[in-house]
């Protein structure tokens, strides 16, 4: 079973969303890296890179494919995790920790409140299945 | 739920047993990976030893006096030149020289040969076959791709681990080889030929004794040990065998591709006489080939897949037909059809990779040999 912990918000897409003031922490969930498989390549913006919601920031790249990944929540990058460029599998290791991809400035903090909780996330998941 | 019944192997609860996450792979309901995931089960088949389920592989019997010559009829190497107990590679070719399907020809008598055929095929190649038998072929063709299990044992350990569950002795057999014999008590074909370019076996026996067959290797190999063996899934397949650039039905090979483009000519043997493309790769040989294949590294990060195209300056001049990071050799590499003038060892070019492009140079293949 996929790992979801309670305190994040969720996707549909599968990425994860950590708030913390008007910051937004996001990366993608155990479900994404693991449907993905043993990633080797991100492809990540630029700190200043502005992103509306639900655009494409940049790209996961496992050992089969190739996934896009989306900005669940519109801002401004003010930090990404360039760590990843050495050591891509912590995506896959510790995908809501040292896997964590970029920090978001919120344009409009409480759009968080749009997105799943780790229940709403779950049965969508059982959804899909 | 999916429209079409998946096919399943008889080990098909097995995998899923063991956590493999299962995918649609040509109609067959088969793992691309294990809790381990690709990378680890990729470098544990070279540095140990790793588990393939092939059982949807096809099987097709030729038997009959005529075996010989109707299977050298249909096919580019010479079966004459086997010998009993002996397999080769080679290619089922169409009027055009095109490869209908690549394929293991197994010489089990005069009189009775076993033909092993890719999985999304088979069907493929059953009416082509069959409906190049006539009346004074002789043969009887039997297509028994449902009564057989066939596990692939791989890597430096498969000797051993093989080796402690049958009383033939496995040495004894060279590469390219294989016996008839026992494997835990279960009848079956040891063949010592394999898919990833490592040592090591493929097994054969009927279906019902699938799973004892695969638990008791597992077992035998000390699964979940320190370096013990790893049921690996197609991913891990795709990556060793693309590292030791064999080729893949589908993407080196297909209908329109000869096997003197895929750089297969040592399976053509055009002096053995007349068979079905014969004429047409005689021609192509004169002539010139104007593409053939090629393997590239990339030069900065990225990973160049099938369909990419190729391009030198501005020109596009070829295609990606398999490309993947190379997970023992820690490299992105892949395979290419190109002119030959721009396919030598050294060539810069650029690939298009989602509109970025990226270097990579043609370099030599194998990409990856084993130290033997």
């Amino acid at each position: 079973m996929a790992n979801i912990p309670e305190s994040l918000r969720y996707s549909k897409d599968h990425e994860w969303v950590s708030v913390a003031g008007d910051t937004a922490t996001i990366g993608i969930t155990d479900y994404a890296q693991h449907s993905l498989g043993d990633v080797v390549y991100i492809d990540m913006p630029r700190v200043g890179d502005k992103f509306s919601t639900h655009e494409a920031f940049g790209s996961v790249e496992s050992v089969k494919a190739v996934s896009e990944i989306f900005t669940p929540i519109a801002g401004e990058i003010i930090e990404v995790n360039d760590g990843l460029n050495d050591t891509p599998e912590a995506v896959n290791n510790d995908p809501y920790s040292a896997g964590w991809m970029i920090k978001i400035k919120m344009d409009n903090p409480n759009e968080a409140d749009k997105l799943l909780s780790a229940v709403e996330y779950e049965e969508y998941l059982a959804a899909s299945e | 739920m999916s429209e079409i019944e998946l096919k399943r192997t008889p080990l098909n609860a097995a995998h899923r047993e063991l956590g493999g996450r299962m995918v649609d792979f040509g109609g067959w309901d088969m793992p691309v990976q294990y809790p381990a995931g690709v990378i680890e089960e990729h470098v544990r088949t070279r540095t140990a030893c790793g588990l393939f389920d092939v059982s949807h592989m096809g099987e097709i019997w030729v038997r009959g006096p005529g075996a010989i010559s109707f299977v050298n009829r249909l096919t580019t190497n010479d079966v004459t030149k086997l010998v009993d107990g002996q397999a080769h590679y080679s290619a089922l070719t169409n009027e055009n020289g095109g490869v209908v399907d690549d394929l293991l020809v197994y010489r089990f008598g005069p009189e009775r040969l076993l033909l092993v055929v890719n999985a999304g095929t088979t069907e493929k190649d059953w009416e082509w076959i069959s409906s190049h038998k006539t009346d004074d072929d002789k043969v009887e063709l039997q297509n028994a791709s449902s009564e057989y299990c066939q596990i692939a044992v791989q890597g430096p350990n498969a000797l051993n681990i093989v080796q402690e569950l049958t009383v033939t002795d496995l040495s004894a057999i060279k590469y390219y080889h294989f016996k008839e014999g026992q494997v835990d008590g279960i009848d079956a074909i040891i063949s010592r030929t394999g898919y990833t370019g490592e040592d090591g076996f493929e097994v054969y026996a009927d279906t019902g004794s699938a799973e004892q067959l695969w638990n008791k290797i597992l077992e035998t190999g000390n699964y979940g040990g320190d370096g013990g063996i790893l049921p690996c899934g197609l991913a891990a397949r795709n990556t060793l065998r693309l590292e030791s650039a064999m080729s893949l039905y589908g993407h080196e090979l297909g209908d329109d591709i000869t096997p003197l483009e895929a750089g297969l000519g040592w399976i053509v043997k055009l002096q053995k006489g007349n068979f079905i493309g014969s004429d047409a790769l005689v021609r192509q040989k004169e002539e010139g080939l104007t593409r053939k294949l090629a393997g590239f590294e990339m030069t900065e990060p990225g990973i160049a897949r099938d369909g990419c195209d190729v391009y030198i300056d501005d020109n596009k001049v070829g295609n990606v037909t398999s490309g993947s990071p190379a997970p023992y050799l820690k490299k992105d590499i892949g395979l290419a059809f190109l002119p030959p003038e721009f396919a030598n060892v050294g060539q810069e070019i650029r690939i298009d990779v989602r509109g970025k492009y990226l270097r990579a140079q043609i370099v030599p293949t194998p990409f990856y040999k084993r130290q033997k």
